[in-house]
């Protein structure tokens, strides 16, 4: 479907990061937006707080994190389209709500605007070290879609493409940002409201008396009701049968475990956003997301005006991670590079698909600042020997 | 299933396919839960456009048996939930069904700020003194002096006195009834139902298995017998003067019931004035 036309801010503007993901959850078709101030997200709902007057949004400031994540959860269980948005000590507080909407399979978009931490850390400057609790913050076991974006063009682009999968896939999406994504400020350009695809609710079709909340279609992926529609449903956190009734046992865990897990591991495919700029025989590949991979782009400049074959690959979305396309490159470069702004997370993960086919090595950052494209260079040059 | 069971009205709101619950023999929960289907279906309310919220406990179950959309939430989040269901879509009736630990320890500070807001929801709280569900620890309601597992030698904290606390944080209708009130408890919840803004009842109820048995509650009969004796009903009085004590008398009744503008009266109310003067 299309998004509702009077709401999108076609045309070409000057934006912030987190200016372009509000419009983009406005275009998406977000409608609630719940959250609690922390730099550098802020300027999100900054934005909301001005424009959900005009585009029948509710927006509410709550008192923590912990309620602002799962008050997102009620909204999309009544109907509406939501995220929340936060940084790193946010994050934290949200894990418990993230696992939630994973277990109750609640489609919604939590905003990361990664800072330097572990705890206050650092509030006003740049870190990529969320990238592994993005993943498996939440206890027990599951799975999520990322998505990182390098500008503030791709924050709504991806954004958009975030509530998708949501919808898609019935699952929490986290869109990891960072300080430097979200604060700097570039053109955006905004399509007409024609030529942007939504992805809609999958509200079934069948009556209250065969309907099952939890039955999966053969994608694993159940459908939806909302509530009022009399279909009285049952939700819970507990493991759960077909029905969503509680079913404390391990066999239903081992029925609804490994679905919640696989429908996005079978679906990885149609989740894999990658950007390549792979030359034949590439020696080597820097491996990146985020703000980093734009300093990436100048290292692998500087690398091939010294004669050095080297590649890119971005990875947008960073979890599920793309371990086939790893493992393909790994049997022709003979090394990766890993740039983040941490001290190796998912370089692990591109270790783990090399298998020891292909040499990683990481260019650790505490995260403050960007890296220098010298420091990559350098971990190139490394690389190479 | 036999005749008198099928004219019960409590029936066709129940989730009849997970019977047997959960709940101990003698429990006061299951009280609470026939006052309130009671006052639903005496309501003027479609029980399609009702939500029932829950949290985690044993009256953190609640959701799991009623016949309507039920949200079992985690634990202390069932407020901040059921103020997402309710402002997304504000035709729904929104009721938060749930323990003390859950909304008064864990989720203290969303029950204030719920309250202070004027969330249009129905906060119903059973207050049965300690943590059941995990084996009768000790919590924010459990009065001076009285056992739990963990105050082994007698709770030395002062409990919240909730209706005070509910007040103070701004809910326009607060009401206390134990379980042996079951008519007035039926009516507050009918009056709460009806209310517009943060309408809070609080059930002090037995817990047979363990704070009764660890205080000297025969059982839980023994148990609304001894409320029975010593319940002094008050429309209207100070809660500050209403706090529990131990083995001391129980203030009942209907403490507040005042009006002013809901979370959504005054949001939309901004919406549309801001809409009007930025055409």
């Amino acid at each position: 479907m299309k998004p509702e036309q009077d709401y999108v801010l076609t045309g070409t503007h000057f934006f912030k990061g987190n200016d372009a993901v509000c419009e983009g959850a406005i275009t998406a078709g977000c409608r609630f937006v719940a959250g609690y101030p922390i730099t550098p997200s802020t300027g999100i709902i900054e934005r909301i707080a001005l424009r959900f007057p005009f585009v029948g949004g509710a927006f509410i400031q709550m008192e923590d994190e912990l309620s602002s994540s799962i008050a997102i959860t009620g909204a999309v269980w009544a109907g509406s389209k939501a995220m929340t948005v936060t940084s790193g000590p946010g994050f934290s507080l949200m894990m418990e709500n993230i696992g939630f909407a994973a277990m109750t399979e609640t489609p919604c978009v939590f905003v990361n605007v990664q800072r330097g931490g572990p705890s206050t850390g650092l509030p006003t400057l740049p870190g990529q070290g969320d990238m592994m609790q993005a993943r498996w913050g939440s206890h027990g076991d599951y799975a999520i879609i990322a998505l990182s974006p390098d500008s503030p063009q791709e924050c709504y682009n991806l954004i958009i493409q975030a509530f998708n999968f949501s919808e898609q896939f019935r699952v929490p999406v986290m869109f990891m940002m960072d300080e430097c994504v979200a604060h700097m400020s570039e053109r955006v350009v905004i399509p007409p409201a024609e030529e942007i695809d939504i992805f809609p609710r999958r509200y079934t079709t069948q009556s209250p008396e065969t309907f099952e909340l939890f039955r999966p279609g053969p994608d694993l992926v159940p459908d939806m009701v909302k509530a009022g529609d009399g279909y009285h449903v049952h939700i819970t956190g507990l493991t759960h049968d077909e029905k969503g009734y509680p079913e404390i046992t391990p066999e239903c865990q081992a029925e609804l475990i490994p679905r919640l897990i696989n429908k996005i591991r079978f679906n990885e495919k149609k989740i894999r956003i990658v950007q390549r700029d792979i030359p034949e025989n590439a020696e080597v590949v820097v491996v990146s997301y985020g703000i980093t991979s734009r300093i990436v782009t100048r290292a692998v400049d500087m690398a091939r005006a010294e004669g050095i074959n080297a590649g890119v690959l971005r990875l947008i979305v960073v979890w599920p991670f793309p371990e086939e396309v790893i493992r393909d490159l790994a049997g022709s470069t003979k090394a990766f590079v890993v740039a983040e702004m941490n001290y190796g997370q998912v370089s692990l993960e591109v270790e783990r698909c090399a298998a020891g086919k292909a040499r990683v090595s990481n260019v650790p950052h505490a995260g403050g600042t960007v890296h220098e494209p010298e420091q990559i260079l350098f971990a190139i040059h490394e690389a190479m020997r | 299933m036999n005749d008198f069971l099928m004219m019960n009205p409590v029936e066709k709101y129940l989730r009849q396919d997970r019977m047997p619950h959960i709940w101990c023999p003698g429990c006061g929960i299951g009280t609470s839960l026939n006052c309130f289907i009671r006052a639903l279906d005496e309501s003027e309310l479609n029980p399609d456009k009702v939500c029932v919220v829950s949290g985690i406990g044993c009256t953190g179950r609640v959701a799991g048996y009623v016949n309507l959309d039920s949200y079992h939430t985690t634990h202390g989040r069932a407020i901040p939930f059921a103020t997402g269901l309710k402002l997304a879509n504000p035709e729904l009736k929104v009721v938060v069904f749930s323990g003390d630990g859950d909304l008064i320890a864990i989720g203290g500070n969303h029950f204030i700020h719920a309250a202070q807001k004027n969330m249009d929801i129905t906060v119903i709280c059973v207050n049965n003194f300690n943590y059941a569900m995990t084996g009768g620890q000790y919590g924010p309601t459990t009065p001076v002096s009285a056992l739990t597992s963990t105050a082994p030698y007698g709770g030395y904290q002062m409990p919240f006195n909730l209706p005070k606390l509910a007040e103070s944080a701004g809910a326009v209708y607060v009401a206390r009834w134990t379980t042996y009130h079951v008519r007035q408890m039926k009516k507050s919840f009918q009056e709460a139902l009806a209310k517009k803004g943060f309408s809070f009842v609080e059930v002090i109820s037995q817990c047979p298995t363990l704070y009764g048995r660890r205080n000297k509650f025969r059982d839980g009969l023994a148990h609304m017998e001894w409320f029975k004796e010593n319940s002094v009903v008050k429309d209207h009085p100070a809660t500050s003067e209403i706090s529990l004590g131990f083995r001391t008398y129980t203030l009942v009744g209907k403490f507040l019931d005042i009006e002013r503008p809901t979370f959504l009266d005054a949001m939309n109310e901004q919406h549309s004035h801001i809409r009007e003067h930025h055409k």
